[in-house]
């Protein structure tokens, strides 16, 4: 069984978000890590190696230094990196970068892909989807929790108030949620592996099947008008009542307030 | 000379730190208050690969550096000097004087499971009548048939009643040494379990007070001759050569005690205010904390440069030496200026830098006080 899972490298939003003066996020300023919903893919896909013996690859697409974060995710336990890196691919948005992770993975083996639902830094969750569009393949998205069943994958999607479960016949693409487990932590010595594994480096002449105009910030039809750190929350009151309580409570809150 | 941690040891880094943050520090008051032993947090260690460290991957280890576990021990100690030292013990203490003086079947038997975890060791040196002075040990091992068989005690033994492997140390004769009868010293592997091998009193202590601290009693405890570690009579080598090494690791941790207080007393002298502005604006607490700072700085080169030699020379003790008694000196001078820039809170329980005073204390007299390594450091200028 192989298993691809698609991670990228964000800001850390944990110290706060820093942006340039022209409103895009300053990503030199601030500490990278994981993101999140991926580092569950991965766990995910490291867990069926542990049970199935499936063979990890991580992929990634972005600068140079995004090899830290294949890296990592060997340190944690995947066999192989990729990294997708040219010049030619930046400024990409959502469609040019599944564009070309699909590119990339055409020269791969997979019966499984797995990506995170969304990553921190622009919260779209179109990546995984659009991948599974220009693959052919099925999607699942929203993954809470996990199974294979001979050919098949089994999976809950998580929804506001219930889940569904849904049989896919692989190949397929799946995108995880960071609730579908709890990610290993890397080992000193997978770290140490790690730095000394070979990540194989594929710029845009590797790409499969991609027409230039779909790729880079020419072939984004996205067009940022504006980029802004969320809007700190406060901690919220959480009250457990039935349905007819909570109105009165709610209504009573919203008196109390002024609001109504 | 370049000071660049390799991309190796950055990412180790940020590995023990979050594992200290998300895994250690939440427990680090409650098992000072309860004097728990925090087995929970060693069976993540173990099983996360924090008990092997140097250890080569033939033998269930990571197959990484003296630097790396030094980070390890450093980072743990920042949030937690009880779980410091239970990492120190077991890997310094006990992995390495298996790894370096065992037989094939030794290391097999006792040295990949410790590495893997799934067994923790301890050391016992230490004595009533013998601390500094090895040549004080009154322990006896006599050999009788194919076991030896161990009389008398072990006292302040780190990792005492929770561990499953122990090297000790005992007296099996006399040999002359420059005209002088000397105590011959012969190190040995027992296990836990092995019939005459009792625990006496938990040490009640001053600080770390998670690590379980034992008296360790033999009584007619009867080890099969295979478990003798090293040749007969090398026991005081074995001992010195490990002490060495458990140096670098005790300097780690008073290391990790002291910039764990530093990070504290910086943010709660920019949150605390008096006379109408943050403590952290006045110039005694500012040239305090450069002081601190600095001084913290000055250790963890020292304790690198310790762990560097361990990896590169047949000799480390001098490195050793230096590293542990500065770090543990800055360890207790920096905790001390920590809990003075918090005032009375930080003589409360409520505040960290309490307890790290109080765990500080003990790098300056454990594997060797200050005074040892102040020996140790000028016999080696005056040769």
């Amino acid at each position: 069984m192989k298993v691809v899972v698609c991670i990228k490298q964000v800001p850390d939003t944990k110290g706060g978000v820093k942006f340039n003066p022209d409103g895009t996020l300053d990503r030199a300023a601030m500490m990278t890590i994981m993101n999140p919903d991926d580092k569950a893919g991965l766990e995910a896909a490291l867990r069926l190696k542990d049970q199935y013996g499936a063979e990890v690859t991580v992929l990634t697409m972005g600068l140079p230094k995004a090899e830290d974060v294949l890296r990592e995710a060997i340190a944690m336990g995947a066999d192989k990196g990729v990294l997708v890196t040219d010049r030619v691919l930046g400024g990409a948005d959502t469609w040019a970068t599944s564009q070309t992770l699909a590119g990339a993975l055409r020269n791969m083996e997979y019966d499984l892909i797995i990506t995170g639902r969304q990553a921190i830094d622009g919260d779209t969750a179109q990546v995984g989807p659009q991948i599974s569009e220009h693959l052919n393949i099925p999607v699942i998205s929203y993954a809470q929790k996990l199974k294979i069943d001979g050919d098949y994958v089994i999976v809950e999607r998580q929804y506001d108030d219930r889940y569904h479960v849904l049989k896919a016949k692989m190949p397929c693409l799946i995108t995880a949620l960071a609730e579908l487990n709890e990610p290993r932590y890397m080992t000193p010595g997978g770290i140490f592996d790690a730095c000394k594994a070979e990540i194989t480096v594929w710029g845009r002449a590797d790409l499969k099947d991609v027409e230039d105009s779909n790729l880079g910030l020419k072939g984004s039809p996205t067009q940022i008008a504006k980029a802004s750190d969320k809007v700190r929350k406060g901690a919220g009151e959480k009250v457990n009542l039935d349905p007819a309580e909570s109105v009165d409570y709610i209504v009573n809150k919203l008196k109390e307030k002024h609001v109504i | 000379m370049d000071f660049t941690l390799r991309k190796e040891h950055e990412m180790a880094r940020s590995l023990f730190k979050e594992f200290a943050e998300k895994e250690v520090k939440p427990l680090a008051q409650e098992v000072d208050e309860t004097e728990n032993f925090p087995r929970g947090t060693v069976d993540k260690m173990a099983k996360n690969g924090f008990l092997g460290i140097p250890v080569p991957k033939e033998y269930g280890g990571q197959g990484c550096d003296p630097l790396t576990y030094v980070m390890c021990v450093e980072e743990l100690s920042k949030v937690c000097g009880t779980t410091g030292v239970i990492v120190s013990a077991h890997t310094s203490l006990c992995c390495d004087p298996i790894m370096t003086f065992g037989t094939e079947e030794q290391k097999q038997k006792y040295l990949v499971p410790l590495a893997k975890g799934e067994k923790l060791g301890a050391f016992g040196l230490t004595e009533p009548g013998a601390g500094t002075d090895a040549q004080g040990q009154q322990t006896k091992a006599v050999l009788d048939g194919d076991e030896y068989v161990i009389n008398g005690s072990k006292i302040f033994i780190t990792n005492g009643k929770e561990a499953d492997v122990y090297v000790i140390f005992a007296v099996t004769g006399m040999v002359e040494k420059r005209g002088r009868m000397m105590k011959e010293i012969s190190s040995f592997i027992v296990e836990k379990g092995t019939p005459g091998f009792t625990f006496g009193t938990k040490e009640k202590k001053m600080g770390i007070r998670g690590s379980s601290t034992y008296e360790l009693i033999f009584t007619d405890c009867r080890v099969p001759k295979e478990n003798l570690l090293g040749k007969i009579g090398q026991g005081f080598k074995i001992a010195m050569h490990t002490l060495d090494g458990g140096r670098i690791g005790i300097a780690a941790q008073a290391l990790g005690i002291a910039e764990g207080a530093l990070d504290r007393t910086i943010a709660y002298t920019k949150e605390r205010k008096q006379f109408g502005k943050s403590i952290a604006a006045q110039q005694n607490t500012q040239f305090q904390l450069a002081d601190m700072a600095t001084k913290v700085q000055a250790a963890q080169l020292l304790v690198y440069k310790a762990a560097m030699a361990k990896a590169n020379q047949k000799e480390y003790g001098f490195e050793a030496a230096q590293a542990k008694l500065y770090a543990a000196e800055v360890a207790m001078e920096v905790t001390t200026k920590a809990v003075q820039l918090h005032g009375g809170y930080g003589y409360t329980r409520e505040y960290d830098v309490e307890r790290m005073m109080r765990d500080a204390k003990i790098t300056e007299i454990y594997e060797g006080t200050s005074e040892v390594q102040r020996m140790v450091i000028s016999a080696a200028l005056l040769k």
